[in-house]
């Protein structure tokens, strides 16, 4: 079924009984071409251009729980290519295009709001950072402009800038980040997936991992073996569960990341702001609730869950960054698994095991990248071969030193990312 | 209207307050909703989507209609439930997501074209065109959307957080919770009781039922005064308990101040950290609606709700009152609305065959089916035995049994049960360690069985804490057995609502059914349901219910439902009570603060300290001019600087040689007593931590420094490295950094300045490049380094804290004699620059030994941390970009920190990126801006010319590529 | 969250910093190899359930094994990493 206004309408007027589903529940069948373990974004995501950029559609996404049910449903829902070392440099570049494609390529609204992503800087020496940050950006071909103190004035005049502990010296802007609507990408790609013949089996835990000689041959799962020849693993947050199935290891610790949602308000905040010296940001969603988050509650973890100090900072950094909003009251809070790596960057690459993939390692920034690394993973699992924006997420990085993206140059200690 | 003879508020005592810009009256005791009531208010909100008009439905916190604006410009409060806010004399209450008038409402227009809003309709259009969601979609959407408006002012009022420590915190006041307190508090227990309400009680303020023979808040008052009595009993009011966390740790909202006018220098709220031995969760039970055709109208409302005006306000909410229900619990509000003189229209009940005693007609086995009355109730639709029956009423109380009050019990990952019985959820065992449920939040509902509960729980945590459980007589009372036949929604085709706040529909749960959104979270998360502010505390187990019925599962197959804190909203001025303005962070100053203060020096931040950027000289305008000169003073005659800042680590033991030179790449076991060394510190991956000097005072004694930023860091790495690594090393070490005040005296006076303080003049002999040891600086215990962080002849003097200040401003005298005087954080950036020297600008994280021409620091004759690991082949990839100084040669001659370098010729793109700037210095000494900056095989390019391209700030120079130290490469400067 | 300092007793978790995996206190011999250090330095079994991880107690500046749980977050025990080390 397509989806249009007009669609809208018609079945508006007929009392809404001719909508369809959005996608089947298919049982596994015994023998796939390929299997996606994982319905999160990633999963959908890279079931989708399988299906449809390489003709793959004897393919099924098993997902444990509910389709969207990770991170991809659990996050703040930023969009951006702000990123300033090469590797990721090209790879959310790419992402951010498909981004603005999307909604046409999947027939679904996801609301991304290129609303604006305003990052403050505090100091002479993070204003240099941002610069060479923000080159890098227009280097890729993206976009970013660089404030004083006015031009944030400008853009956010009810920040507190005259009491602030840490001044706002200026910002780096970047007109083309923003938001989306973060189950709608999931249900996006899910719909579009299914429409192309990929099986979406719900509540199919897998179990295990059948290899051979080397070589993936399926996996088992809670609604039985399913075979298949090749397995891509999208299951960030759960990376070293399913590895260790594998029988390997992997460069990952996981850790909780908090995020919160005030009460509905009329609109105040027309941005996404983040206030690095205070490990924050912001965005208003259309529906009005003050969306935030910051820093990891720093402990690994597989709660789903964080706890009073985290939070209290990250409003605290709310407060103190500006003032107008201390009425609005917080909601809801949530936590969400981050796979962290240790240079907070990625991992798109295949395995020492012939057949299985491995994708991996989001830490807290993989809303924005899902569709470059569903598209990106799909490449690698249907040609053998990386697919260029990807192409330095390799696994082997940390154990040769070549190519390490540690964006924020904290090394080897993933809490720390 | 008012019932006389009823209620709790203090009828001597009239507040006055506005609603709208109306005036009304209430009493002492009213909230906001039973005083709008009382005078017959019914209208008070508008729902979310479409803007259908509200009045008040519940009696509590978890109200999903009435939401008003209370206070006045930087104290607005949006969002307020109106069944919550205490009335206070002058109480400003605005109504909101009106527009223009809550009774004229043009949004209102989106009721009308309901059939295209919908669940989920906005994921299949307002695609095309692209660019118009940003455009014009969305706007239109936001400002349609929201509920309260923030003032647009800084919040302006105060507020705090605090500590609390207990053996058992008690979470509400009813029955159960009460005799939980006082057996845990007779039993001599450290207990919190904390009770979201104003007033101890719970459900004995809402009900006609009595304890021991009182009334209920007779009783209460008896027992609130043993309570008080108890020393070892801390009562809360007007503190709701939001979150239950790790380790017994609550998080609780008390409200102080909401209720008075002028808070008299109370805090408005003050959030708690309460952490438990045990706590005891009597927070009772939330009653549930039923979903029939227009059963959100003004006037339609929580049976209990109504019990609750009746009882606690002697507040009738209509004239003619109906009740729907399908539980005895809804006879009661009959029977005491009838008792209280209250026309009772009818009594609904779903249940075939049932009688009620009383003066009112009961209909049994009947349903609403319909209501009607545009802003508010007037009539209901009765069927009954296949017709129907109009029936007048002004107000509708219905019942639909009710919702143990799980949520807390929910915010560790615990799911709740269902139990058939109750067809409700109950709390799943141990769903929060230390946590035990009781009274109606197990599901036990009469008045005697939560009080006998609230016993049987505090005696189970007292069991736990080991202490003597006292014998406590458990009080009579009424001991009704609950019951009922679920009924979740009323056949029908007009809408129904489930969640009134966000306007979700039995509609909308099918339509989510009927499009595969079958899973609960889908379904959530598709229609809205769940997500308004009462986070679907009346409505979730409803919405549950009736996927389950369309998706033909039972409930517990379907899902169940869960809550994350906190359980109400707080503010988020109180999370964050203490951080505004400079309360964020600590400040530290150092001992020369007040003197550079004094000399209007602009203080900035360097991590939590404040360091002075430049000293304005009379007829100085800009800050270049300041640093100019004070660059060139320091070349030419002597400045000073407070250094204080870097971190200083006193080191002594046996071993400590050889630690040091397990944390550092170089040896400092080696280094003679009385010299100085510099030293690079790895982290374990290869890559630059910090770097500093280390001084050798003594046979077993050194002192390090570090950068100011990596200070914490480095100290806990030293900790880690001595106790997790090398524990057999005998060495001990502690931070001096604030025990002593340290300056730069810098230049070539910079001797002569220093021997105008010191009781020894020194010469270049006793104290050579590189020398340190102790000194007598007028008359106190110092420490002199010859270092250099200028490449000047050049010195760092320190004398304990308590004489910084003094010795600050007695050098910045003699300096100034002597041609010379304070230099800051700019002028020092500038000569470290035409020094070559690196700071955290250069070794970012990222940055390796290699990368900064210091790979032969790292010693071949021991290990040490970070070795094995630099030696990775990407670490020492001769590809890698390298340090270079820069400097400008073609016609422009700006240089900037952050811009990136290319070949000359070649486009400024990703693909032919050669490197980036990051330090950029206007050099008076060269008359031209330097840089630091790092390129692809640097030390190579010696002489080649690179292209800097700053696209941000629009600047394009042509660089020659050089060594980084410009200033005095063979160092005879520093040694002269 | 709280957290047992074998010195100072049951902290609140601000007291803490928290620094990983507590293999980092196994560091292997320089000539180990790469893939040895490879797995000291980045690979984990990161497993949910019962873990041993390092904290630090800022204000008495003493390194913790803390024996917990990353499901529950319930806390069974801490030593001294310098005990664990020796």
């Amino acid at each position: 079924m397509r989806y249009s206004g007009l669609r809208v309408i018609m079945e508006g007027l007929r009392g809404n009984t001719g909508w369809t589903p959005a996608w089947r529940d298919p049982d596994p069948k015994p023998e796939y071409d390929a299997i996606i373990i994982g319905g999160g974004g990633h999963g959908l995501a890279t079931a989708f251009y399988l299906a449809k950029n390489h003709g793959m559609t004897n393919i099924a996404v098993l997902e444990r729980g509910y389709l969207g049910g990770g991170n991809v449903g659990r996050n703040t829902t930023i969009v951006r290519a702000n990123y300033g070392l090469p590797g990721n440099s090209e790879f959310y570049s790419h992402s951010l295009k498909l981004w603005e494609g999307m909604e046409q390529e999947l027939n679904y609204n996801v609301m991304h709001s290129q609303r604006g992503i305003i990052n403050l800087f505090h100091s002479d020496g993070a204003r240099d950072a941002a610069a060479r940050r923000g080159n890098a950006m227009i280097n890729q071909g993206d976009d970013a402009i660089l404030l004083d103190r006015d031009g944030v004035r400008k853009l956010l005049p009810y920040l507190d800038f005259d009491n602030h502990r840490f001044p706002v010296y200026g910002g780096l802007y970047h007109p083309r980040g923003g938001t989306a609507r973060h189950d709608a990408v999931a249900w996006g790609y899910a719909r579009g997936a299914d429409a192309r013949g990929v099986d979406l089996i719900q509540n199919c835990a897998v179990t295990g991992i059948d290899i051979e000689d080397g070589r993936v041959v399926g996996v088992q799962t809670t609604r039985g073996a399913i075979r298949a020849k090749k397995v891509g693993m999208a299951v960030a947050g759960r990376t070293s569960q399913v590895a260790e199935m594998a029988g390997f290891r992997v460069p990952i610790e996981s850790h909780v990341l908090q995020a919160f949602v005030t009460e509905g308000l009329k609109p105040v905040i027309d941005h996404v702001i983040t206030f690095g010296a205070g490990h924050f940001y912001i965005s208003q969603s259309d529906k009005g609730g003050l969306v935030f988050g910051g820093d990891l509650d720093l402990y690994a973890s597989y709660a789903a869950r964080g706890n009073l100090p985290t939070a209290e900072h990250v409003v605290e950094a709310a407060v103190q960054l500006m003032p107008v909003i201390g009425k609005a009251r917080m909601l809801r809070s949530w936590g969400g698994i981050m796979d962290m790596s240790p240079d907070g960057s990625p991992i798109i690459d295949r395995t020492h095991i012939e057949g299985l993939y491995l994708n991996c390692g989001w830490c807290y920034g993989g809303f924005k990248a899902v569709p470059g690394s569903g598209y990106s993973f799909a490449h690698l699992i249907a040609t053998d071969a990386h697919h260029a924006p990807a192409a330095r997420y390799r696994l082997d990085r940390f154990r040769t030193g070549v190519g390490i993206m540690d964006e924020e140059a904290t090394g080897s200690q993933h809490n720390l990312h | 209207m008012r019932i006389a003879g009823k209620g709790l508020v203090d009828r001597a005592a009239e507040v006055r307050f506005t609603f709208d810009g109306k005036w009304y009256r209430g009493f002492a005791g009213d909230t906001v909703a039973s005083a709008l009531l009382a005078n017959d208010v019914r209208l008070v909100a508008r729902s979310f989507k479409y803007h259908r008009p509200r009045g008040i439905f519940g009696a509590g916190s978890e109200e999903p209609n009435a939401l008003v604006t209370v206070g006045r410009g930087g104290q607005a409060s949006p969002n307020t439930r109106a069944t919550v806010q205490e009335l206070y004399e002058g109480l400003a209450v605005v109504s909101q997501n009106r527009w223009p008038y809550l009774d004229r409402d043009l949004m209102a227009v989106n009721d009308l074209v309901a059939p295209f809003l919908s669940a989920g309709f906005y994921y299949k259009t307002f695609m095309w065109p692209r660019a118009f969601w940003e455009k014009l979609y969305e706007p239109v959407i936001r400002r349609a959307a929201g509920l309260g408006a923030l003032s647009g002012e800084p919040d302006a009022d105060t507020y705090e957080k605090a500590f609390a420590h207990c053996d058992l915190l008690v979470i509400g006041s009813g029955p159960a919770g009460l005799m939980a307190a006082l057996t845990a508090g007779r039993a001599g227990a450290d207990v919190i009781l904390a009770e979201e309400d104003a007033r101890l009680g719970g459900r004995l303020l809402a009900e006609d039922e009595g304890v021991d023979g009182l009334t209920g808040p007779e009783w209460v008052t008896g027992v609130l005064a043993e309570l008080e009595a108890l020393p070892n009993v801390r009562v809360m009011t007007r503190t709701t308990v939001t979150g239950a966390y790790d380790q017994g740790t609550y998080g609780a909202l008390e409200r102080v101040a909401h209720h008075l006018g002028d808070a008299g220098g109370r805090p408005l709220e003050c959030f708690w950290r309460i952490v438990a031995q045990r706590a005891v969760l009597a927070a009772g039970a939330l009653e549930r609606p039923i979903a029939f055709a227009d059963n959100d109208r003004p006037g339609i409302m929580a049976a209990g709700a109504v019990r609750t005006y009746l009882h606690r306000y002697g507040v009738s909410p209509g004239a003619s009152v109906a009740v729907f229900g399908n539980n005895d619990d809804a006879h009661r509000t009959a029977r005491d609305l009838a008792a209280a003189g209250v026309e009772v229209a009818a009594v609904i009940d779903s249940r075939a065959g049932v009688s009620v005693d009383g003066d009112f007609e009961v209909i049994s086995g009947a349903t609403v089916t319909g209501t009607k009355g545009r802003l508010g109730l007037s009539e209901i639709e009765v069927s009954v035995n296949g017709g129907t029956r109009k029936i007048v009423a002004d107000c509708l109380a219905v019942s639909g049994g009710w919702n143990p009050t799980v949520h807390l019990t929910c915010h560790m990952n615990g799911r709740p049960e269902w139990r058939d019985d109750i067809a409700a959820f109950v709390p799943s065992g141990d769903a929060v360690p230390g946590m035990i449920p009781a009274g109606a939040t197990v599901g036990v509902f009469s008045t005697a069985g939560c009080l006998a509960d609230g016993v049987r729980a505090a005696a189970q945590a007292l069991g736990a804490l080991e202490i003597a459980v006292p014998d406590v007589a458990v009080p009579e009372a009424e001991d009704r057995a609950y019951v009922l036949e679920p009924i979740w929604r009323v056949a029908g085709t007009r809408r129904a609502w489930l969640d009134f706040q966000n306007d979700v529909t039995v509609k909308d749960i099918e339509l989510a059914a009927k499009e595969n959104y079958r899973s609960v979270e889908h379904m959530k998360r598709y229609t809205t349901q769940g997500m308004a502010p009462d986070q679907g505390k009346n409505s979730n187990v409803g919405a549950l219910a009736v996927l389950a019925d369309v998706t033909g599962r039972a409930i517990p197959e379907t899902g169940t439902t869960t809550f994350r804190p906190p359980f109400v909203p707080v503010s988020l001025s109180a999370l964050a009570a203490g951080a505004r303005d400079k309360g964020f962070a600590p400040e530290r100053y150092t001992t020369s603060h007040p003197a550079n203060v004094a000399r209007q020096a602009p203080m900035v931040e360097a991590g939590m300290w404040y360091r002075p950027s430049y000293f304005p000289a009379p007829g100085e305008v800009t800050w270049r001019e300041s640093c100019d000169r004070e660059v060139t003073m320091v070349r030419a005659a002597v400045g000073v600087s407070d250094v204080s800042t870097l971190g200083k680590i006193d080191i002594q033991g046996p071993d400590a040689g050889a630690f040091l030179d397990f944390v550092y790449t170089n040896m400092f076991s080696t280094l003679k007593v009385g010299r100085v060394r510099y030293g690079l510190m790895l982290r374990e991956d290869g890559h630059v931590m910090d770097d500093g000097t280390t001084a050798r005072l003594g046979e077993q004694h050194y002192v390090m420094t570090t950068t100011t930023a990596a200070a914490g860091q480095v100290m806990r790495h030293l900790e880690f490295v001595h106790q997790g690594l090398r524990p057999d090393l005998d060495v001990r070490f502690v931070s001096v950094t604030e025990q002593w005040a340290q300056f730069a005296v810098a230049g070539p006076k910079s001797r002569a300045l220093l021997n105008t303080v010191l009781d020894a003049p020194i010469d270049d002999e006793s104290w050579p490049f590189m020398a340190c040891g102790a000194v007598s600086v007028a008359g106190v215990a110092g420490r002199l380094f010859r270092i250099s962080f200028s490449g000047e002849h050049a010195y760092e003097v320190a004398v304990p804290a308590r004489y910084g200040e003094a010795l600050y401003r007695f050098l910045l005298s003699q300096a100034e004699v002597l041609g010379g005087g304070p230099y800051g954080m700019e002028a020092l950036n500038v000569l470290r620059i035409e020094k070559g020297f690196i700071t955290h600008s250069e070794i970012t994280g990222r940055v390796t030994a290699f990368d900064i021409g210091m790979e032969r620091m790292i010693s071949a004759k021991k290990d040490c941390i970070g070795k094995t690991a630099a030696a990775r082949p990407g670490l020492v990839d001769p590809d890698r970009e390298r340090l270079v100084g820069l400097r400008p040669v073609g016609a422009v001659k700006q240089l900037t920190a952050g811009a990136h370098l290319f070949n000359d010729g070649a486009p400024a793109r990703r693909e032919h990126d050669q490197g980036y700037i990051t330090s950029v210095g206007w050099s008076p000494t060269f008359d031209s801006y330097l840089g630091l900056g790092f390129l692809r095989r640097g030390p190579e390019r010696y002489g080649e010319k690179v292209k800097m391209v700053d696209h941000l700030r629009g600047v394009e120079t042509v660089c020659e590529v050089c060594n980084p130290v410009f200033f005095d490469p063979e160092g005879g400067r520093v040694r002269g | 969250m709280r957290v047992t300092c074998p010195h100072c007793g049951e902290r609140d978790r601000r007291e803490f910093t928290y620094q990983g995996d507590a293999l980092a206190l196994f560091r292997p011999e320089p000539d180990a190899g790469p893939t040895v250090w490879d797995d000291y330095l980045h690979n984990r079994g990161n497993q949910p359930g019962r873990v041993r991880d390092l904290w630090y107690h800022d204000p008495c500046g003493t390194w913790v094994v803390v024996e917990r749980d990353t499901v529950t977050h319930e806390v069974f025990g801490s030593e001294a990493a310098a005990e664990v080390a020796r």
